[in-house]
C-alpha cells in the first residue's frame, strides 16, 4: 500500500522536504525522506531473531547499517551509524522485546548536504511505519556556520563545504531537548547556543509534518 | 557483602553512592582520575606517547612517510589516525576487524584534528603535487577502563608535539627525495585541543570521566573538546537520553578548566624532554 508523496514547502529556512512511507514490501517498515536534493531510503526489520552473540537478555538489540551511494561502508559511515543507533535506542521501548533485534538499514540515494539529519528523519519515519513502540519521536536539523559567522539551517553540500563549522542536532518530540549532537569545525559557546535554539525552532515544523502525514495516511484506512 | 550487592544490582549500587554525591572509587562527581603522561617511549616511531587516565592506558605511535599529495589538495599533506581496541584491553572486544566503537573513535579523532586546526597541513607539503608527508597515527588502547576518547586526544597531542621529522629536499638532477636524518625538525602545533567526557545517569546526574562500569550503566555519554582559546572543537553526544541547556553549559565550563590542567601537563612533559636532552 503506497501513500502519496507528501511535499511540504517550508516557510522558514529549511529546504523543501517530503516523505513517503510503506514503499517496500519485504521490510516491516520503510520510508524515504527528502530534504532539498538529499534523499535517503530507510527500511526497518523488527522485532526479529538475533544472533546469540549479540543478544541482550532484557532488551532488543538495535543495529543500524548505512550504505553510501558509492563504494563500501567505511569509517565515516560507522560513526554515523553510532549516532543513529544510540538515538533510536533512546526513543524505542526496547525492554518490550527482549532477546530480539531491530535492524534499520539506510540507503543514501543522493547526498546534497545535511546527510546525518536526513538519515535520522528517515529512520524515525520508518520506525513509525513499522509500528515499533516508541516513547517519543525524534527529528534532526543541521546548522552550518559560514566563515562570516552567519548561521544557515539545512545547508546544501556547497554551503557545507564553504562553512567553518557544521553542527547536527537531534531533538525529541515530547520535551524538545537535544538528544544527539555531532559537530565538526570550531565554534564559540554562544554560536552553539544559537544553533541549538535554531534547531529546536526548525524541529517544530518537522514534527508538525510528521503529525500531518501520519494523520493523512491513517484517515484513508476505513 | 558489598561485592554481592554490586554484582546483583549494579545500578542500585551506583545510585546509593550518587545519592551521597560521590562514586564507588571515592571520587567526587566532577573529579577526573589522576592522569599521567609519558612521551618518546617507542624509539622506532617518529613520535610517541603513553597516557594513563586512572586505569585506562592508551599509547600512540606516529610514523611519517613520504607520498604524493592527493589530487584534490595538491599543496597539503595529511594525517591518518587509527584507533585500535585489541582484545587485550577488555573482554568486550573480540579479535577480528575493528568494531563500531574503534571505527567511530577513529572518525572522531580525524574530525577533531581537522576541526581544531591542530597542524597546518600546508606545512606537511614538501613540493606541490609531487611530495608530501603523511603521518600515520596509530592509537592503541592497552587497558580499557572508560573515557577512551579523552585519552586518545591527549596521547595524540603529546605524540605530535614529540614527533621529529627529518628535513627532505628534492635532488634536482635525479628528481628523487633525499631525507637528512641528522637534521630533524619538530612539528608546529597550532592548537591544544583537550577533551572531557561525561556520563549521564538516570537522565539527571552528570558524572565526569566515567569508568567502564559507569559507562555501561549510564543513559547517555557526552564528550566536549575545547581548545586553549575556549572555543569548542567538538560537542559529541551520539544519542542516548536528552540533556538540558544548563547541564550542557555546566559540562562545557568543566571542559574549559580541564583544558588548562592538561595543557599544563603536556607542556611540562615536553619541556622536561628538552631539558633532559
Amino acid at each position: 500500500m503506497r501513500t502519496m508523496m507528501e511535499l511540504h514547502q517550508s516557510c522558514s529556512n529549511l529546504r523543501e522536504y517530503g516523505s513517503e512511507q510503506c514503499l517496500l514490501s519485504k521490510p516491516d517498515g520503510s520510508s524515504t525522506f527528502v530534504q532539498g536534493d538529499t534523499s535517503i531510503l530507510a527500511g526497518v526489520y523488527g522485532p526479529a531473531e538475533v544472533k546469540v552473540s549479540k543478544e541482550i537478555y532484557d532488551r532488543a538489540t538495535v543495529e543500524v547499517l548505512i550504505q553510501p551511494k558509492m563504494g563500501l561502508p567505511g569509517v565515516r559511515e560507522r560513526a554515523r551509524e553510532q549516532c543513529v543507533r544510540e538515538t533510536c535506542e533512546a526513543a524505542l521501548l526496547l525492554t518490550l522485546h527482549p532477546r530480539s533485534s531491530v535492524t534499520v538499514v539506510l540507503q543514501v540515494i543522493h547526498d546534497d548536504g545535511s546527510l546525518l539529519s536526513c538519515c535520522l528523519n528517515a529512520a524515525c519515519m520508518a520506525l513509525m511505519d513499522a509500528g515499533l513502540p516508541m516513547s517519543h519521536l525524534f527529528c534532526s536539523v543541521t546548522c552550518a556556520i559560514s566563515k562570516e559567522g552567519q548561521i544557515i539551517t539545512d545547508p546544501t553540500a556547497l554551503q557545507e563545504k564553504e562553512s567553518r563549522a557544521l553542527l547536527t542536532f537531534a531533538v525529541d518530540s515530547v520535551e524538545r531537548t537535544v538528544l544527539m549532537s555531532s559537530t565538526t569545525g570550531s565554534f564559540s559557546v554562544q554560536e552553539l547556543q544559537q544553533c541549538i535554539a535554531l534547531s529546536k525552532k526548525a524541529s517544530e515544523q518537522i514534527f508538525q509534518f510528521y503529525r500531518e502525514s501520519v494523520k493523512r495516511r491513517y484517515s484513508k484506512i476505513k | 557483602m558489598a561485592a554481592g550487592f554490586k554484582t546483583a544490582e549494579p545500578l542500585e549500587y551506583h545510585r546509593s553512592f550518587l545519592k551521597e554525591n560521590c562514586r564507588p572509587d571515592g571520587r567526587e562527581l566532577g573529579e577526573f582520575r589522576p592522569t599521567t603522561l609519558n612521551i618518546s617511549s617507542v624509539s622506532t616511531a617518529d613520535g610517541s606517547a603513553l597516557v594513563k587516565i586512572g586505569n585506562t592506558t592508551v599509547i600512540c605511535g606516529i610514523k611519517a612517510e613520504l607520498t604524493t599529495p592527493p589530487s584534490d589538495a595538491p599543496n597539503r599533506g595529511y594525517i591518518v589516525p587509527n584507533v585500535d581496541l585489541p582484545p587485550l584491553c577488555s573482554s568486550k572486544f573480540r579479535p577480528g576487524p575493528p568494531g563500531e566503537q574503534a571505527q567511530a573513535a577513529s572518525q572522531f579523532i580525524a574530525d577533531v584534528i581537522e576541526s581544531s586546526d591542530l597542524i597546518n597541513m600546508e606545512e606537511l607539503c614538501i613540493e606541490k603535487s609531487k611530495l608530501c608527508w603523511v603521518l600515520y597515527c596509530d592509537i592503541m588502547c592497552l587497558d580499557y577502563d572508560g573515557n577512551l576518547l579523552d585519552a586518545c586526544i591527549i596521547v595524540l597531542l603529546a605524540a605530535l608535539k614529540n614527533a621529529q621529522l627529518p628535513e627532505v629536499t628534492i635532488n634536482k638532477e635525479t628528481d628523487l627525495a633525499e631525507a637528512d636524518i641528522q637534521k630533524k625538525q619538530p612539528l608546529k602545533i597550532n592548537r591544544l585541543p583537550v577533551g572531557s567526557s561525561f556520563a549521564v545517569f538516570d537522565d539527571s546526574i552528570i558524572i565526569v570521566d566515567p569508568t567502564a562500569e559507569e559507562e555501561s550503566l549510564s543513559t547517555a555519554l557526552l564528550t566536549v573538546v575545547t581548545d586553549e582559546e575556549d572555543r569548542l572543537c567538538a560537542v559529541h553526544k551520539p544519542g542516548g537520553t536528552s540533556l538540558s541547556g544548563e547541564k550542557l553549559q555546566h559540562c562545557i565550563n568543566r571542559a574549559i578548566t580541564r583544558n588548562k590542567e592538561i595543557s599544563k601537563l603536556v607542556n611540562k612533559v615536553t619541556e622536561s624532554m628538552k631539558t633532559a636532552k
